[in-house]
């Protein structure tokens, strides 16, 4: 990581590089990074930035990611756990956080220095801003102006219900919801934007509107009708992955508060979505942007050698990767790939070697802004990985990639930095951040309106990874939802479906 | 394109609430844990906070999640000695490959036991919710009252040091304005009508020489009027307030011959702790006076109190006559909330039992707000206790109990205060 030019222009007066900042300097670093990003073109939400102390960092953290959440014991776990280790000084807190919303909202904490305060500017008010306001992922899942609004209304909303039905009664339903959190996400379809205005309107009649048509539903079908017959038709008449969804418009004896409580938590969820599916990228971006502007800066002579000393040990040290053998090994550093991703593709459109040219023939050569504006508008991790990433990465941090067939008692190296490996790693890595397998195939099948009423779930494995222990905790979270019996069903190697979980709790039939 | 937002004065506390949801959600096991820590903790140790352990599984947030086996694929960097095709033998069943892939490891740290710190007020509150104590305390009030001389308003009788010259003024002036308010209108009257002669062309000396003897008249008339009046006068009224006093005295008896041993004298320090811990939400100051005795009473720390050790036989009317004697000395009962409590297993010499119960009777309990006897033992009981019973029924301000073991140490507690309860209200 060397600073990229040595030449200094006499002309220009540096900015004060005095550790303490203050408003005043706050606002001239923020004009010349301004300045920069737009000289790269760098298209942004306008940014709001807001000063906080450690404590309102730590209760930022707790309420993860969003500015104003609704109250519920597990965000005051976290705040707890945060406080916690923040005190024993396990841990430090991260300079910023920013929120995907317009005007992008950025905290920066009080105790940085001004170095650090014009990094994490440069970082999270032109980088993070401009990756949610450009991505397409955040563009077509995500409404970043309304947002505040929609989170201000849920806790209204909740608290509203607090007062009605009871503390713990809301917290319980939200419980269930949270546990199925992953699995009210349309992963396909794309969602509405919602707006304060029109959610407010909306809210009432729907309720209403659902409740009735949930009991005429249930109405038309007799009771007691304990009648063998083979079901007529499927309901639903084609698999559901969106679980939460699934019980907000069809749980039968779900009250319209508790609906939309699930509606509340499901599009909170759908609004995560996005970021989960962008780490890599985002953080690279981020991270590539702050040092770009920052190094454009210091070759104005806008900055300081002193600056840039304190700005290079902190930015090393967030794009560090450790190696698989080190005892701070803990996976792949998603700010460490992304940000040399970003490095790489730059250097493969201003200085492509022949294998450049071979493997990326279409962007080799071209115009490197061009190139990385596209790359961080039309792709997600997953997809970013297999289209950019280049053999001289892959040598560079030493991949490798491990085969676990499960059954046998030794893994097996499957591909190195070699030439016969970049595809398979590349592959590999791609994969590793694809959330579809990372995250589990779980999708409503059947539910037996007809009958019993009851519920089935079919868990579809990845690489036949079984489901993990927690899923009979985590049924009963449905089954409260739901109100009648729910289970989970697993096609076996003979090619029988076998429940592999249910609540309440059955002896398995014969 | 950016606005600087200051809000470093911002309230810091947004998550006190969610904080309190939390102790909501896991009073129980923090409850549990606040009583373990009891144990740990010095009699009047209440000042601090508490740190609280909870097991990590119970507060778990479960999702679905991919479990073991099947077939894995990973990439990590920093190759330094593979080559494809190499075979690694997996580590031994039962160390297992690290927590999964799951959730990509959202906090770096695997503790098994979630712990944090509650403040003093938290730790007092699960304490004696517990017991149940809050309502108790209402009717435990009846302490000590010492009375205090506070300003009542005003009274028109007096000593002349309390008259009070403002007040007293403001009714003379009002006396005044009263008295005169019809002469002086006729007073002006008369020289409106004066002047009105004055300015006339023609002469009128004889009206003229009327209307003056008339103001003249008029104005003695007002002259007279007295400038303070008997009745004018006010004093300052003072009336007496009943104050409870905030000073109380624990007195800690115990027995520490040779049949109490340490598992004993801990569930007698519980007992202890509770009683103080109870006390400090009604008094602002708390004397603890330890005092331990075998055949002779002496009085201690609380560390020697606790945990030294003594042999020899028993007499408990040694503790009886010490804590009475202190009580002559230093805590003067008209000013001291006075409270006792006595621990022991039971035995004492016989004949100093009924010795015991005299001095209790008419020594000790007339000056005690409440005196608690508590006898830790397995075995029947002896003198001691017999004689007590008798005590207990003729007075109201002391009782006994009977303790087990530990886990008897709360029941009890909270059956002495309901007692008290009873006969208060």
């Amino acid at each position: 990581m060397v600073t990229t030019s040595k030449k200094k222009t006499n002309k220009v007066t540096p900015l004060d590089d005095c550790p303490d900042w203050t408003f005043e300097l706050l606002e001239q670093y923020q004009t010349e990074i301004a300045r920069v990003a737009e000289h790269y073109r760098i298209d942004t939400y306008t940014n709001q930035i807001e000063v906080i102390t450690a404590e309102q960092m730590m209760d930022a953290y707790a309420g993860v990611g969003m500015p104003i959440g609704y109250n519920h014991w597990t965000f005051g776990k976290k705040f707890i756990q945060t406080e916690q280790t923040y005190k024993r000084g396990q841990m430090g807190l991260a300079y910023e956080i920013v929120i995907n919303s317009s005007p992008c909202i950025s905290y920066l904490m009080e105790e940085n220095t001004m170095p650090m305060q014009a990094l994490v500017m440069a970082h999270a008010c032109y980088g993070h801003n401009s990756f949610f306001k450009g991505n397409y992922l955040f563009k077509s899942w995500t409404d970043a102006s309304s947002i505040i609004d929609y989170l201000l209304f849920a806790k209204n909303y909740i608290a509203k219900c607090e007062l009605k039905y009871g503390i713990d009664e809301v917290e319980a339903t939200l419980d269930a919801c949270h546990a199925l959190m992953n699995h009210g996400v349309d992963r396909y379809k794309r969602p509405q934007k919602i707006s304060l205005d029109e959610e407010l309107k909306r809210q009432t009649e729907r309720a209403e509107y659902l409740q009735s048509q949930v009991n005429t539903l249930w109405r038309t079908v007799p009771k007691n009708n304990e009648s063998k017959n083979e079901k007529q038709f499927r309901f639903p008449s084609e698999p559901q992955e969106n679980i939460l969804y699934f019980i907000e418009k069809n749980a039968p004896l779900l009250k319209s508060w508790q609906r939309e409580i699930v509606r509340i938590v499901r599009k909170i969820s759908q609004y995560f979505y996005p970021q989960k599916q962008t780490q890599v990228m985002n953080e690279g971006w981020a991270c590539f942007w702050h040092y770009t502007i920052l190094n454009h800066l210091y070759d104005e002579g806008l900055v300081t050698d002193k600056f840039m000393l304190e700005f290079l040990h902190s930015h090393t040290n967030v794009v560090a990767q450790q190696e698989y053998n080190s005892k701070y090994y803990s996976g792949i550093n998603p700010y460490a790939l992304g940000f040399n991703m970003f490095i790489d593709i730059r250097r493969i459109c201003e200085n492509p070697t022949e294998e450049d040219k071979e493997y990326f023939p279409d962007i080799a050569g071209s115009n490197w802004l061009d190139t990385l504006h596209f790359a961080m508008e039309n792709f997600k991790d997953e997809s970013f990985i297999s289209q950019y990433l280049s053999p001289k990465l892959i040598r560079d941090f030493k991949l490798f990639h491990i085969h676990d067939d499960g059954e046998s008692d030794y893994v097996e190296i499957g591909a190195i930095h070699n030439e016969q490996g970049y595809k398979k790693i590349r592959l590999n890595l791609a994969e590793q951040y694809n959330l579809s397998n990372l995250e589990v195939n779980i999708q409503i099948v059947d539910a037996n309106i007809e009958g019993d009423r009851s519920l089935t779930l079919r868990y579809t494995p990845h690489n036949n990874i079984e489901l993990g222990d927690s899923k009979d905790e985590v049924l009963k979270h449905l089954h409260y939802l739901w109100q009648f019996d729910v289970k989970i069903i697993q096609e076996k190697k003979n090619g029988k479906d076998e429940i592999i979980a249910q609540c309440p709790e059955k002896k398995p039939e014969v | 394109m950016a606005n600087f937002i200051d809000r470093r004065l911002n309230s810091k506390n947004k998550s006190t609430v969610n904080r309190q949801r939390f102790l909501r959600r896991y009073k129980n096991q923090i409850k549990k844990s606040v009583s373990d820590a009891i144990e740990q903790r010095g009699v009047t140790d209440i000042s601090s906070g508490e740190n609280i352990v909870i097991p990590k599984k119970d507060l778990s947030e479960p999702i679905f999640h991919q479990g073991s086996g099947g077939i894995r694929d990973k990439v990590h960097p920093g190759n330094d000695k593979f080559s494809t095709g190499d075979r690694i033998a997996k580590p031994p069943k039962g160390q297992g490959q690290g927590s999964g892939q799951g959730d990509a490891s959202d906090s770096g740290e695997g503790e098994d036991e979630f712990s944090f710190s509650i403040s003093k007020e938290e730790y007092l509150n699960l304490l004696f919710e517990d017991l149940e104590l809050p309502n108790l305390e209402k009717n435990q009030l009846d302490k000590l009252i010492e009375y205090k001389t506070v300003r009542s308003g005003f009274c028109s009788e007096g000593v002349a040091s309390n008259i009070d010259i403002v007040k007293s003024l403001q009714g003379s002036i009002a006396r005044r304005i009263a008295m005169t308010s019809s002469k002086r209108k006729q007073l002006k009257e008369y020289q409106e009508a004066l002047t009105a002669l004055n300015q006339d062309k023609h002469d009128h000396l004889s009206e003229e020489r009327e209307l003056k003897k008339k103001i003249i008249e008029l104005e003695n008339k007002i002259a007279k009027v007295p400038f303070i009046d008997t009745f004018d006068l006010r004093f300052r009224n003072f009336a007496k307030q009943a104050v409870p006093t905030s000073k109380a005295v624990m007195f800690c008896l115990m027995d520490v011959s040779g049949s109490m041993d340490q598992a004993t004298k801990e569930m007698a320090k519980r007992f202890y702790i509770l009683l103080y811990l109870f006390l400090s939400r009604t008094y602002k100051n708390i004397d603890v006076v330890y005092i331990r005795h075998h055949t002779q009473a002496k009085e201690v720390d609380e560390h020697e109190f606790f945990y030294s050790q003594e042999t020899g036989g028993t007499i408990a009317s040694s503790a009886l006559e010490l804590m009475n004697n202190i009580i002559n000395e230093r805590y003067n009962d008209n000013q001291w909330n006075i409270y006792g409590a006595q621990a022991s297993d039971g035995d004492n010499w016989a004949d100093d039992s009924p010795h015991c119960k005299s001095l209790l009777e008419k020594q000790i309990l007339p000056k005690t707000r409440y005196f608690s006897y508590i006898e830790i033992t397995q075995r029947a009981h002896q003198t001691l206790w017999q004689q007590y019973q008798q005590v207990k029924e003729t007075h109201s301000n002391f009782v006994t109990a009977h303790i087990k073991e530990v886990s008897d140490i709360y029941p009890v507690f909270r059956e002495l205060f309901k007692k008290n309860t009873k006969n208060a209200a």
